[in-house]
């Protein structure tokens, strides 16, 4: 059996960095747009694992950077649905097409 | 151990005024009218106390860094949250939730201290999460307002977003150079393909931050939703200790792809400047005029940015400084204003002069010292910013730069011209102005026009970035 390499992961990881960067900016639903951050996110923290293993094995900057990611990225979730539930309770919606008082 | 107090004191005392309101908040609490003062009080301990004790040093293996120059910013942007605190004192004053305000941001202010003193990629990851994530909270603390929630949605999307793509550009650094190291990273780089596109990304994070063109499309929008309290803040706290930053990133860590990151400069800067103040031109709400004109100061940054050099470095942390003054006393009397009749158009600044002479000749000043008019300090900080970008000889950008000053010239006049020369039946009511927000108009005043009067500031400044 094959053993996966660097580039089958580079592979899957850009591949998971543009759909996220693709659904960013067309989705319309809030917690849809969130979600495709969160994406790019994970598409990053491959890309640190796969580094980490098989290029600087001795180096372990890339696991650290892994681990605070995945902490960032949940406190910046939770400050994100915080504000989108507030948006819910004026605007009666999670669409960003009803949010557009602020415009040009 | 004595080391480590004094290298971080500025982080320390930030950390100790956050801990302190925290206990007010658990504990009984206490009246606005009691803690404002306080607040206003510690605050300005912590200006006095980040000009003293400084050391130069690194710590955690470089990780974390001081020099003279960097406990200047943190004295400007200690300066800058001080005034805010001052100006906004009406606002914050009705505030429900005083302690909770100060609290984000003062993280906010901690995370960019961090940011400027990094010297590690992920250092300065988290510091700027920590200093992107409380504004976004604090953007929506008009918890009624539609517009708020609106401004703070976008901001977190936006900024989520580009921290994504910041972490994109910083994973290929580490692929290609193994170190996160500031100091390991410039002798990897050799300008191999995958190295520029995790510079552009990189550079595209920076530009979010900075809100250069065309990754600036959240910033007026956040600035009309959000409470002036904020929005002064985002403009210039943040802008300046991303600018601090940048040109860490650019100088140093960047420093082997110049010939790359000087054109980007150059076209982003002009597309910056033009766009800003083509927008500028036909605001008629005065938050999103100065919105968009902090937009086009922000082109004339990245023209200094631009220089490479110490010129480069002084000119930036000098124009820093009198930005500070001039945005601050611009969004302190949009704020007065605004909270006292409600008006933001600029229509309605009609006739000011005749009800509120000193509210108006603090206007005119700021939004001179914003357009670079020679007496006040805003004229040399231009001047120092052009001079620095002209020393790479590329006399066709400086022509088009001084070009868009005077672009910027006409669309100040418009607001001054309205101020003191248009006619208006109903000019707005004589304002009571509180003595606190007096005090921080003088200093802002006194500080455009002192720091175009005084140069050992700027030769201060100078000395500093040798």
């Amino acid at each position: 059996m094959m053993q996966p390499g660097l580039y089958h992961i580079l592979f899957i990881s850009t591949a998971l960095f543009f759909i996220g960067v693709y659904g960013f900016l067309t989705r319309k639903n809030l917690v849809t747009m969130l979600m495709s951050i969160e994406l790019v996110l994970n598409s990053v923290n491959l890309n640190f694992i796969a580094f980490n293993k098989y290029l600087w094995p001795h180096k372990m900057d890339g696991l650290f950077f892994t681990l605070f990611i995945i902490a960032i990225a949940a406190a910046e979730a939770a400050v994100a649905i915080a504000i989108i539930i507030n948006l819910y309770r004026s605007h009666n919606s999670i669409n960003v097409e009803n949010a557009e008082e602020l415009k040009y | 151990m004595s080391d480590f107090i004094i290298l971080m004191k500025s982080e320390l005392v930030v950390t100790t005024i956050i801990f302190l309101l925290l206990f007010v908040k658990i504990g009984k609490g206490m009246r606005n009218e009691k803690l404002l003062p306080l607040i206003q009080v510690l605050l300005l301990i912590n200006v006095l106390f980040s000009f003293v004790f400084n050391k130069e040093g690194s710590l955690f293996d470089g990780m974390f860094s001081t020099t003279s120059l960097i406990a200047f910013q943190k004295s400007i942007l200690s300066l800058a949250v001080y005034l805010i605190s001052l100006l906004c004192s009406v606002w914050l004053k009705r505030s429900e939730h005083l302690p909770e305000f100060f609290m984000l941001m003062l993280s906010a202010l901690l995370g960019m201290f961090f940011m400027i003193s990094s010297g590690n990629l992920l250092i300065f990851y988290l510091s700027l999460e920590l200093s992107t994530i409380p504004v976004a909270a604090m953007a929506n603390f008009d918890l009624q307002k539609r517009a708020s929630s609106e401004g703070a949605m976008k901001m977190i999307l936006s900024s989520a977003f580009s921290s994504g793509i910041l972490l994109f550009g910083i994973s290929l650094i580490y692929g290609t150079t193994g170190t996160i190291l500031f100091s390991e990273i410039p002798g990897q780089l050799d300008g191999s393909p995958i190295q520029i596109l995790a510079f552009v990304f990189l550079f595209t994070a920076f530009a979010f931050k900075l809100s250069v063109v065309p990754f600036h499309l959240w910033t007026a929008d956040v600035y009309e939703g959000a409470p002036i309290a904020t929005t002064s803040f985002l403009s210039v706290v943040s802008k300046g200790a991303v600018a601090f930053i940048f040109i860490t990133a650019l100088y140093k860590v960047f420093q082997p792809l110049e010939e790359t990151w000087y054109l980007m400069l150059v076209i982003l800067s002009i597309a910056t400047m033009v766009i800003g103040n083509l927008f500028a031109l036909r605001q008629k709400n005065i938050k999103r005029f100065l919105a968009f004109s902090s937009i086009a100061q922000v082109g004339f940054i990245l023209v200094g940015i631009s220089a490479g050099n110490e010129i480069g470095i002084s000119s930036v942390v000098f124009f820093i400084l009198v930005y500070v003054f001039s945005n601050l006393a611009a969004f302190g009397v949009a704020d007065v204003i605004s909270a006292a009749s409600g008006k933001e158009s600029i229509d309605d600044y009609k006739g000011l002069y005749k009800t509120n002479p000193f509210l108006s000749w603090i206007m005119t000043l700021a939004l001179f010292s914003l357009a670079g008019i020679p007496p006040t300090a805003g004229f040399f900080g231009k001047l120092f910013l052009i001079s620095a970008g002209a020393a790479k000889a590329n006399y066709i950008y400086i022509i088009i730069v001084a070009l868009n000053m005077i672009v910027s010239l006409y669309y100040y006049l418009i607001v001054v011209r309205a101020i003191f020369i248009d006619k208006n039946e109903q000019p707005i009511d004589k304002i009571a102005i509180s003595k606190t927000v007096k005090l921080a108009l003088i200093i802002c005043g006194a500080g455009i026009i002192l720091l175009g009067l005084l140069s050992w500031i700027y030769e201060h400044i100078q000395s500093l970035t040798v």
